[in-house]
């Protein structure tokens, strides 16, 4: 059960960003989360929630966009979709000469944060206006 | 004002700067790390005992690092061999992680060790994720544990540099199908090099003395398919209709293999441990 490392780590990086970007809340955080990765989503919505408590994100929903995992083989240029188990030798030729395409994504993708009215741009007029 | 910020940072790029980072710092000094991962009871304790004895005898500066949840009693099996060996009680933590085996490596590893054996926590699922700048690893899976075991828990033998089988002195008995356990392994991580051991008996003793030993010279290390994804890195800030800014926030995309460079900021990850 390492979800709550990873969660942990999601918030820090997003608390981060979102200090720098002037936020004052941050409504939701996107992950993409590959079949590789190692992680079970519920496991992480439920660490997530606690390890947003106290910080910038609490409250924030948690959107986890599940990533199939595919590979190739060059030489057949054959695609194929791994699955749970995967299988990482080539359907075709039976060799090791697969090439991971996706599915180990671990990644935050993007975040909807709230920005203080302090922190309010205001538009500067084009040189046509002025 | 809402906004949406594209960050695509990976989760755990922290990880992988630190465990970067140490790679870099330990092979100044000369040192390799393995790191051995397996579920609790498949003989990474039993088949270390011997790998740093023979290390002894043939003059290979070597250390161990063991976690656990709780005793001490794999150090003071380990430290029989007379290497310098460390006990790191995780208090529950499942896995560990590279800025934890730093601060246990500071001010205790030898300074001319050529080998760290680092026995992660017995566990296939969560040390898998976490680089620990090793350059070596090795999953381990006793004969007793089931043909299917690769296939149960891909991520640990896919990620693999090295596979052992571990206790075959027993492996008639438990009815091991080792041409099943290859052709799985295969299935995860074509190309892994699998070899039989018995630290009862001693067969296959040294063979993980002999990889590591390649290894902390340079020679090529397997490549696990699974750990040669590539991520396409991007970097940009959308703000709301009628927003022009473009805030570059800091980004690093891509989990590469333990060893592959990585560029991320050098700030210590904060998970606790």
């Amino acid at each position: 059960m390492h979800e709550m490392s990873i969660a942990m780590a999601v918030v820090g990086q997003v608390e981060e960003a979102a200090r720098a970007g002037g936020a004052v809340a941050v409504t939701s955080v996107r992950l993409q989360v590959g079949e590789l990765a190692g992680v079970v989503p519920d496991a992480l919505s439920f660490c997530f929630e606690l390890a947003c408590d106290g910080t910038v994100l609490e409250g924030a929903e948690l959107v986890v966009d599940s990533v199939r995992a595919t590979a190739r083989c060059a030489p057949c240029a054959d695609e194929w979709a791994v699955g749970m188990p995967p299988q990482l030798c080539c359907p075709l030729c039976g060799e090791a000469t697969a090439e991971l395409l996706s599915g180990r994504e671990l990644q935050i993708a993007d975040v909807h944060w709230d920005e203080g009215p302090a922190q309010r741009r205001t538009r500067e007029p084009i040189s046509e206006e002025r | 004002m809402c906004r949406v910020v594209d960050l695509q940072q990976a989760v755990l790029a922290k990880n992988d700067t630190t465990a970067h980072h140490l790679r870099t710092e330990l092979a100044a000094r000369g040192t390799a790390v393995v790191n051995l991962l397996s579920s609790p009871g498949s003989g990474k304790t039993a088949l270390l005992e011997r790998e740093l004895v023979l290390a002894r005898e043939t003059g290979v500066p070597v250390a161990a690092l063991t976690a656990d949840l709780a005793t001490e009693n794999d150090a003071m099996r380990l430290a029989r061999s007379g290497a310098p060996v460390k006990q790191v009680l995780t208090d529950g933590l499942c896995h560990l992680e590279a800025r934890m085996l730093g601060g246990h490596l500071d001010g205790w590893l030898p300074e001319d060790t050529r080998l760290l054996f680092v026995e992660n926590v017995g566990n296939l699922v969560c040390p898998a994720s976490y680089d620990l700048g090793e350059t070596l690893r090795v999953v381990l899976a006793s004969v007793t544990e089931g043909e299917d075991k690769p296939l149960k828990y891909p991520t640990a033998f896919g990620l693999a540099h090295l596979v052992l089988v571990t206790k075959t002195d027993i492996a008639e008995a438990a009815a091991f199908d080792e041409d099943a356990f290859r052709a799985n392994v295969e299935q995860v991580n074509p190309g892994v090099e699998v070899l039989l051991t018995s630290a009862r008996r001693g067969d296959g003793v040294g063979a993980l003395l002999e990889r590591a030993l390649d290894a902390a010279n340079g020679a090529p290390v397997h490549r696990p398919v699974m750990a040669q994804q590539h991520h396409s890195t991007h970097t940009h800030t959308h703000a709301e209709p009628g927003e022009t800014s473009h805030d570059h926030l800091h980004t690093h995309a891509g989990r590469g293999e333990p060893g592959a460079a990585t560029d991320a900021s050098g700030a210590m990850a904060q998970t606790r441990g």
